[in-house]
């Protein structure tokens, strides 16, 4: 169960807003998370803390194939992302290293800055404990769910390479 | 099936494919930069393997923070030095290189058919050249250079057709920013964007790259164009490899068809902050730059330096700013040189640079300051894209760019005369 609370935002939250490319010049999630959401809100880093949730409308992560972006948003402490739609390079990439993406317009316009929510991620629901509410995620693809299964894309890729049964 | 669908399928070992299909494709072409490639690596030793699958199919190209700005972008480009050298894949030092985009193709390393993977959001560029090729992050790479193969979801394929004959000064630059413009930096999410009509057909494949180039900014995996003759005789003289043409079916299916008259059609220009903020030059209003930027992975191919160089011949750039030209590869350079193109820009004013990406994302050669406004033929203008976030980027083609830089503020090449 993932609890916290929401950092809400707009329409296409732009990577490059979610990290700056003047960062791009390291790669260590420490210090890409130092930078996190800083074009759009400078006081992100200092709000943020463990198990926070960002809420945002449609596009989220558009832009950039820099995993740097859920990098940075994954170390800064963020625990899950909750937006009408998502940019497709920035889902792949969020899944790929575990951080977990849900897709709900519902809860999404229901929701505020401030707002607590808890996510179970294995039924897709999101309980607005602030509100009282509680709303369905779409639910993961089947291969995408794999991939989460094993815990990620690399662990899903070793399995692979040791010829173990990844397919259904 | 359409092109989209043939590649994947093909490539998949599929008779057929559809929108929505989980598939596992071979890859031909995999790709990453000194931003991507550094974390692509480090997840890449995670599996325990000692080599990659087939080196000749991996590019590492060095070109956002080259030649590198400070000590943390050399540690970076040294990375991927050191595992290339070791490794055997191909890789393009500083003096030898080019931005990425425009150096594939240009060497030869990417042809028609192709599967392509990069981590780099541009990479859907090659798609003019009739392959499919897409943008994605480090750990993708990681797995595919272990593996040799990607899963991919078949997108649905939006289908776009210009006809009518282009305007005098109005470019594959001002299709697509017309494109974004009607449907949105969301309009084609999760899918692929396939053109066509007979606008496309007499394009030259400088106009196709750069169309393939923006697909990323309305969303889509893929740009694509079917390689008809001039994509594939560019694509002979250049690579040992042989071309696979895909066609799409007389039957294919589309999500949706758009179809544009562009006869009438003027230049476009994207206003901050979206690519998606279109409009016609001359409903832009007075627009004073401060700089100018004329490059990229988008506009950085010979033809684009013509252009500029075709309005900027015997001209001052204005003294109230800056412009700077990047041509995307040594190759580029070279041949703008001998053209004559590099002397008319120094001779006008500008600051001719080796290629580099780095001012369209805000690396260096190029930071804008606060309040700054700057007119670039680059792919994104979102906040804070080329320096501080209260700076301003607007995006058009490199004739429209070259005349704003003369004049001083955002105008048509057709107002010069």
């Amino acid at each position: 169960m993932l609890k916290g609370f929401v950092h809400k935002y707009g329409a296409n939250v732009d990577t490059d807003a979610i990290i700056p490319a003047r960062y791009l010049n390291v790669s260590t999630p420490d210090e890409l998370a130092r930078h996190c959401m800083e074009d759009i809100d400078l006081e992100f880093v200092s709000k943020v803390k463990p198990g926070d949730i960002i809420v945002a409308t449609s596009n989220f992560g558009c832009g950039s194939s820099r995993e740097h972006a859920p990098i940075a948003i994954k170390a800064s402490g963020v625990s899950a992302v909750i937006a009408d739609s998502f940019a497709r390079i920035f889902f792949r990439n969020a899944i790929n290293i575990g951080l977990p993406l849900l897709e709900s317009p519902e809860a999404v316009s229901a929701t505020e800055t401030g707002d607590e929510l808890e996510i179970d991620l294995a039924s897709g629901t999101i309980r607005n404990t602030t509100r009282g509410l509680s709303f369905s995620a779409k639910p993961y693809p089947e291969f995408m769910s794999q991939i989460i299964q094993a815990g990620g894309l690399i662990e899903y890729t070793r399995l692979k390479i040791a010829g173990g049964n990844t397919d259904k | 099936m359409n092109l989209a669908e043939k590649i994947l399928a093909s490539h998949a070992g599929l008779d057929h494919v559809e929108p929505g299909q989980f598939i596992n494709g071979k890859v031909d072409v995999i790709l990453a930069n000194d931003i991507t490639a550094p974390i692509a690596i480090r997840e890449f030793w995670k599996f325990g393997l000692e080599k990659v699958f087939d080196p000749k199919k991996i590019v590492f190209v060095p070109d956002h923070f080259v030649p590198n700005k400070d000590i943390a972008s050399a540690e970076q480009a040294k990375i991927l030095r050191e595992f290339a050298r070791a490794q055997g894949v191909n890789f393009f030092e500083c003096g030898q290189m080019g931005v990425e985009h425009v150096i594939l193709h240009e060497k030869g390393l990417v042809v028609p058919g192709d599967l392509v993977i990069g981590a780099d959001s541009h990479t859907c560029t090659y798609g003019a050249l009739g392959a499919f090729a897409t943008g994605m992050g480090s750990t993708d790479i990681a797995s595919a250079m272990a593996t040799g193969d990607i899963w991919m979801k078949v997108p649905p394929t939006i289908k776009f057709v210009f006809r009518g004959k282009l305007p005098k000064y109005v470019s594959g630059k001002d299709l697509i920013l017309h494109t974004i413009g009607d449907i949105g930096v969301d309009g084609a999410l999760y899918a692929a964007m396939e053109f066509a009509g007979e606008a496309i057909e007499r394009l030259s494949l400088e106009g196709r790259f750069t169309m393939a180039n923006m697909a990323i900014e309305a969303g889509a995996k893929a740009g694509l164009f079917y390689a008809d003759k001039k994509a594939v005789s560019y694509a002979k003289g250049r690579s040992e490899r042989k071309p696979v043409v895909f066609e799409p079916d007389a039957d294919a299916v589309y999500q949706q068809i758009y179809e544009y008259d562009v006869s009438l059609l003027e230049p476009q220009v994207a206003l901050p902050h979206l690519p998606s903020n279109v409009k016609p030059v001359s409903q832009v209003g007075r627009v004073y730059l401060d700089q100018v930027v004329i490059g990229s992975c988008t506009n950085g191919r010979f033809e684009d330096l013509q252009s500029a160089a075709m309005v900027l011949n015997g001209k001052k750039v204005n003294s109230n700013l800056r412009c700077i030209i990047i041509p995307g590869s040594q190759q580029v350079y070279l041949e703008a040189l001998k053209a004559g193109y590099i002397e008319i820009f120094i001779q006008a004013g500008c600051a001719v640079s080796t290629p580099t990406c780095g001012p369209c994302l805000g690396g260096h050669m190029g930071i804008l300051a606060a309040g700054e406004k700057c007119l670039a033929t680059t792919n994104r203008n979102f906040v804070g894209r080329m320096g501080s976030p209260k700076s301003e980027v607007y995006l058009s083609s490199p004739a429209v760019a070259a005349a704003s830089a003369i004049v001083g503020k955002i105008v048509s090449p057709a107002d010069l005369s």
